[in-house]
């Protein structure tokens, strides 16, 4: 018996959420009383592979078929489901991020499971089986009971925080045994920016609206951005009007994070924007209106022009590094 | 070549979520119900492609699993273009039964490509889509921002942690979109609405398996603590507040 948890790679590399998942799991398979098992797909050094032992895993599976260089939904769901099932796992743990996303429901319908995305906590039970979840984008929680013998979750980022403890780790080859003529995904082209904080990683964001007023007052913002190491964010309407790239729009119809601050300058606060931010750990606004209802979902608030009350943030930000 | 679009019926985004007094239930009285919002960007997008594809895509069918209650988002669906619909008359309980009876179909009625949104604002299950490829066996793209034909092979692009990829699978699959697919929702015109009511809207009952998981109960997230207001004139407080007293910087 076991939990078995899918631990992405990004160029052979784990990023703070794979420990954040990994613990997770653990903690899981410690009321369960069972093994957790890592599953490592394609090439990832052998001391990067040991560093989860820091957070609870036993044993790390390392699936390198051909047929996953690119990720193919299909074959990835084949991979996972078939070392679950190798593993006589209880319960399997996705994040729900891009990858999570595509592979973790065919797994689920592989192994005939019940699933619960975005999940917030560990389990409020284990006999019956009932998680806590995001509904309504982080408006209500939702209490699920999933009924079948095996389960997926995938755990809703920045929920649940790194813990560290220590286990001994065996690392063993698996392979997934996959049919090459059954998955077809060709990849064409790929193209990333290289050098920016990727949002959906950034532990600190800084984030404008419409009330920033024109494109070219970004300048203090993306520098205020930079002192503190922060990811950049806007508003849909800013996104839509090109005054800032699409992929940096937050929301509920754009990308939905969890930073440990976000700070939103001349954002309004709709509750469509809420969606995409509400999880974040501390909320900064700043707006010339008293009664925006983003001062309502925030930690600490600013009333003023955001213009005139970005400078001073840099100076603040630039004086603090220097100090620190 | 025929084209399905899997629409969900939500609650209007800017609704308020309110629990029933024992909590064991969500309060959907005066709620306004609409198509979920990354359906409607698929289904934008599927009308695009037919109308530009000079006939070569057939039919826009669109499907729901849903009770009647969900038929006059369906209908506005048909009023903005969809040729035809189908509902499952099952009132779901998850994301399984709904992929599982949506397979069900589908395998007696073939399309080449089906289009599903990334998530529905409701129970935000983000599994329709794949769990329905995989009942299927056909492949599946997740978190597609573009979609389009070239002569008659489908190309997207899927957005990746900082970036895109260009992919092509073969037809007939899954592609699951979001944000990018398609621009602005269509408007129903009144010679939509009026064209609506007389297009087909085969209801079917459920064939598929059974759920694997019930929602047992809800809760409001902790109510925040009241805002603390800093001095616009002293605005550099705040990066001292940020370190000392709530400790992220
Ligand atoms: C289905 C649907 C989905 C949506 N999805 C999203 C989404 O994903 N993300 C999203 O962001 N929006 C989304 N929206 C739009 C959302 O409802 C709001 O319209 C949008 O968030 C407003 O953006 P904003 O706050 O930048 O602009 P505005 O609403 O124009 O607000 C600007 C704010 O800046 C303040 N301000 C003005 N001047 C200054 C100044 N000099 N200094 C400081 N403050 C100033 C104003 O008081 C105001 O509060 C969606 C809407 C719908 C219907």
């Amino acid at each position: 018996m076991s939990v078995i948890v899918y631990t992405e790679n990004w160029d052979g590399k784990f990023k703070k959420s794979s420990y954040e998942l990994v613990s997770y799991a653990h903690a899981i398979a410690s009321e369960l009383g069972v093994e957790t098992i890592a599953i490592s797909i394609g090439q990832v050094p052998e001391d990067q592979l040991n560093v989860l032992a820091n957070y609870g895993a036993n044993k790390v599976l390392c699936v390198k078929n051909p047929e996953l260089a690119v990720l193919d939904n299909a074959a990835y769901a084949s991979a996972i489901a078939r070392a679950a099932k190798a593993n006589n796992a209880q319960v399997v743990v996705f994040a729900n991020n891009f990858t999570g996303k595509a592979v973790a429901p065919r797994v689920a319908v592989k192994l005939e499971a019940g699933m619960a995305n975005s999940v917030t906590t560990l389990p409020l039970s284990f006999s019956p089986f009932v998680v806590q979840k995001n509904i309504f984008n982080g408006k209500a929680q939702g209490k699920l009971q999933i009924n079948s013998d095996i389960k997926v979750l995938s755990l809703a980022q920045n929920s649940f925080g790194i813990k560290e403890s220590n286990v001994s780790l065996t690392i063993e080859n698996f392979d997934a045994q996959l049919d090459s003529s059954k998955f077809n995904t060709e990849l064409i082209e790929k193209n990333t920016v290289s050098g920016k904080i990727i949002l959906t990683d950034a532990e600190l964001v800084v984030s404008g609206g419409r009330g920033m007023k024109s494109p070219d007052n970004w300048g203090p913002l993306e520098e205020l951005a930079a002192i503190l190491g922060a990811g950049t964010a806007c508003s849909r309407p800013v996104a839509d009007e090109g005054w800032r790239p699409h992929s940096e729009h937050v929301g509920q119809t754009g990308k939905v994070i969890a930073p440990n601050l976000y700070i939103a300058l001349g954002i309004s606060g709709a509750i469509q924007h809420l969606a995409g931010v509400s999880s974040s750990k501390v909320i900064v606004a700043v707006n010339t209106d008293p009664e925006a209802p983003f001062f309502e979902a925030a930690d600490y608030g600013i009333l003023g022009d955001v213009n005139k009350i970005l400078p001073k943030l840099v100076e603040a930000a630039k004086a603090f590094k220097a100090h620190s | 070549m025929k084209i399905l679009v899997c629409l969900s019926n939500v609650p209007d985004t800017t609704t308020k979520i309110k629990l029933s007094g024992d909590q064991s239930a969500l309060d959907m009285a005066g709620v306004q119900w609409v198509i979920n919002p990354w359906d409607e960007l698929a289904l934008t997008r599927a009308l695009d492609l037919k109308e530009k594809s000079e006939g070569k895509i057939d039919t826009i069918t669109v499907i729901t699993v849903g009770e009647s209650l969900t038929e006059p988002t369906i209908r506005k669906a048909l009023a903005v273009g969809a040729d035809d619909a189908v509902r499952i008359n099952l009132n779901p309980t998850d994301d399984y039964e709904v992929a599982s009876n949506i397979a069900a179909w589908v395998k007696n009625n073939p399309y080449d490509i089906i289009l599903s949104g990334i998530e529905s604002s409701d129970f935000n299950g983000s599994a329709v889509g794949g769990m329905l490829a995989e009942f299927l066996k056909i492949p599946s793209v997740s978190s597609v921002s573009f979609l389009d034909m070239e002569g008659d092979k489908p190309l997207m692009k899927r957005e990746i942690p900082g970036g895109t990829e260009t992919i092509r699978v073969p037809m007939p699959f899954v592609a699951i979109v979001q944000k990018g697919i398609a621009l602005d929702p269509r408007i129903p015109a009144m010679r939509g609405i009026m064209m609506a009511r007389k297009k087909e809207l085969t209801v079917v009952e459920p064939t598929g398996e059974g759920a694997k998981s019930t929602y047992i109960g809800f809760a409001m997230p902790k109510a925040k603590a009241k805002v603390k207001m800093i001095d616009a004139e002293n605005a550099g407080q705040l990066i001292t507040l940020l370190h000392e007293e709530a400790k992220v910087i």
